[in-house]
């Protein structure tokens, strides 16, 4: 039997993915005073590794979150989901952090660590900035195979196969650990944190750094211009019959 | 009024490009071509045609086992200045951590200031490799482009549209497919054709197999016509009504997140923030309710019909044509009256 698997899994803080966003009155962002949540991409992936864990229950799961203060929050929703400890990185302004950036960041965290991860669970994307890139930059950063969209994940000892969702249909690839994994919806359902767990994370051990505490320059590579609503769409035309829908989709949308 | 602000957008777009190329502006630009069973797919000729945009010369690159045939046809695209060939099993089946090495080093060799592909599943899973590989961002998804340096893409879902400035030197870009015309083939195959630099292969992954939907229906990502089915199709026999009606006028099928997660098809047919992104001349969403995440694949469709009982369905708010009716009424009517 092998040495149990360490797990990191990266987590972010977003706007709920329910919230209808509205750009901000200076059109340099979305306004954020709204519902935030863990981005769903990655709850799939804190289910993924708690289950990895169920199967293998030495396995140690770190749950890491760059962001403001409030990211706290998500990190406790993954240690009350079954991560075991969880890692802060506090920036003042999480506005205009970015995937590169983060990835940094994440490497210079396993660098670090003594007991180092044999695989890093991300979700491919975060719904706020829809970059769909930390996990790559992150992979690239550390000359790790990158298993991306993964809709299955199998663990055999050190060898990782991965079912990927491409365009089109799937594809499997196989890999040995260490390795990344980014998550596809599909993946998993994860689960909800019972009271129990979540009164039991407030005890599990939380550790915060800082960008500097890890030497990283987290300087934005790109600047925002500025945000802006997207054109409005004029719908809300109906039709009275398919004879009707026909007729309009044939003479007026000259579509058919 | 949609139509129309999306030609003017355009018209700004090739002015845009004109200007680059009246000011010599020269940007060096390499284009990674995605390609299956020795055809160019992707979102490749409309990444080339984001490329022809920025101005200066375009330099194409094909890696695979056997990229000949492929570079034949790229070849013959009208803006492509040079082509780039590397041929190796490991480029084969597009795994990152071999081609993300290749890109950097023809790079290094060629001095390219963008590096442009489509936001395929491959685009997406290469690109942030080479871009972090090089130490520069990416920036993924272009719907626009406003200057060498500066882009337009959809966030939160597209629900807001960011203008963003790189400020690196080297810029690597995936581009939204449906928001850049396909580029077209010229009459005229003279580009130079060389090696690619050779570089690192490690091979850390290995490629075990796929499974690729079979259809006779156009590619959803660039059919003229989709016609998706949500939720209310109550089961995957009932798609059956849908494909009758996409037969009938040359349509691809897709799907909502719910119809997918309900077993009723396959997932290679999602259309949304986290399926395929679609821009069709005609969308018909049947039982589809229009959640955020759905309409962020298909709010760009030129006309969007919604077909659903519930007359209070979000969907009808983005709908040029609703119809309130059942659906097991109405589709099977339409695709009867059509075919007439």
């Amino acid at each position: 039997m092998s040495n149990p698997l360490r797990i990191f899994v990266p987590v972010k803080r977003v706007v709920d993915y329910a919230v209808k966003v509205r750009v901000n009155a200076a059109k340099t962002d979305v306004d954020r005073n709204v519902k935030h949540s863990m981005n769903p991409f990655d709850e799939i992936a804190v289910e993924e590794a708690v289950r990895i864990k169920e199967k293998a229950p030495k396995t140690e799961i770190v749950a890491i979150s760059v962001g403001t203060t409030k990211s706290q929050e998500t990190l406790r929703t993954a240690l009350a989901m079954g991560a075991d400890r969880a890692v802060f990185v506090e920036v003042k302004d999480d506005s205009t952090l970015q995937p590169l950036a983060v990835a940094k960041l994440l490497k210079a965290y396993a660098d670090k660590e003594a007991d180092k991860p044999d695989l890093f669970i991300l979700g491919k994307q975060a719904i706020d900035d829809d970059a769909n890139q930390t996990g790559q930059m992150l992979a690239g950063l550390l000359k790790w195979p990158q298993t991306t969209f993964a809709s299955k994940v199998e663990i055999n000892g050190q060898v990782l196969k991965v079912v990927r969702e491409i365009d089109g249909g799937l594809e499997t690839i196989s890999t040995k650990l260490p390795a990344i994994i980014t998550t596809d919806l599909r993946l998993n359902e994860p689960r909800y944190a019972s009271l129990p767990n979540i009164m039991k994370a407030k005890k599990k051990p939380l550790i915060k750094l800082t960008p500097e505490d890890l030497g990283v320059d987290i300087t934005p590579r790109i600047q925002t211009l500025k945000v802006e609503e997207p054109a409005k769409r004029v719908g809300g035309r109906k039709v009275e019959s398919v004879d009707e829908l026909i007729d309009k989709l044939r003479n007026e949308a000259k579509v058919l | 009024m949609f139509a129309s602000t999306r030609i003017a957008l355009r018209l700004t777009q090739a002015g845009l490009a004109q200007r680059f190329y009246a000011t010599g502006a020269g940007a060096n630009t390499l284009l990674f071509v995605e390609h299956k069973d020795g055809l160019i797919g992707g979102a490749t000729l409309n990444a080339l045609t984001a490329a022809s945009q920025l101005g200066g010369s375009v330099t194409a690159l094909v890696a695979g086992d056997a990229p000949e045939a492929v570079a034949q046809q790229v070849a013959k695209l009208a803006g492509v200045s040079k082509i780039l060939t590397a041929k190796d099993a490991a480029y084969a089946n597009n795994l990152p951590e071999d081609i993300a090495p290749l890109l950097v080093a023809a790079q290094a060799q060629f001095g390219f200031t963008h590096l442009l592909t489509g936001h395929t599943a491959v685009g997406k899973n290469i690109f942030p490799r080479a871009a972090a590989l090089m130490d520069v961002a990416a920036v993924s998804d272009i719907t626009g482009i406003e200057a060498e340096d500066t882009f337009v893409r959809p966030i939160y879902a597209g629900n807001a549209i960011a203008t963003v400035k790189s400020g690196d030197k080297i810029k690597v870009v995936t581009v939204r497919g449906t928001a850049f015309e396909a580029a077209a083939s010229s009459n005229e195959s003279s580009v130079p054709e060389e090696a690619a630099p050779t570089a690192e292969k490690p091979s850390l992954t290995q490629w075990v197999s796929e499974e690729i939907q079979k259809s006779d229906r156009p590619d959803l990502g660039t059919a003229k016509r989709v016609i998706s089915g949500g939720r209310g199709m109550k089961n995957g026999e009932n798609f059956t009504l849908l494909y009758d009606l996409a037969d009938k006028i040359g349509a691809a099928v897709g799907a909502s997140r719910a119809a997918v997660d309900a077993g009723f098809v396959d997932n290679s047919l999602q259309v949304g923030q986290t399926g395929k992104i679609v821009a069709p001349e005609l969308y018909v969403a049947v039982g589809i309710s229009g959640a955020i995440q759905h309409l962020a694949g298909m709010k760009d469709s030129k006309t969007i019909v919604a077909i659903n009982k519930d007359a209070d369905a979000p969907i009808f708010q983005v709908a040029d044509y609703g119809l309130v009716e059942d659906l097991f009424k109405a589709i099977p009517e339409l695709t009867e009256k059509i075919a007439k």
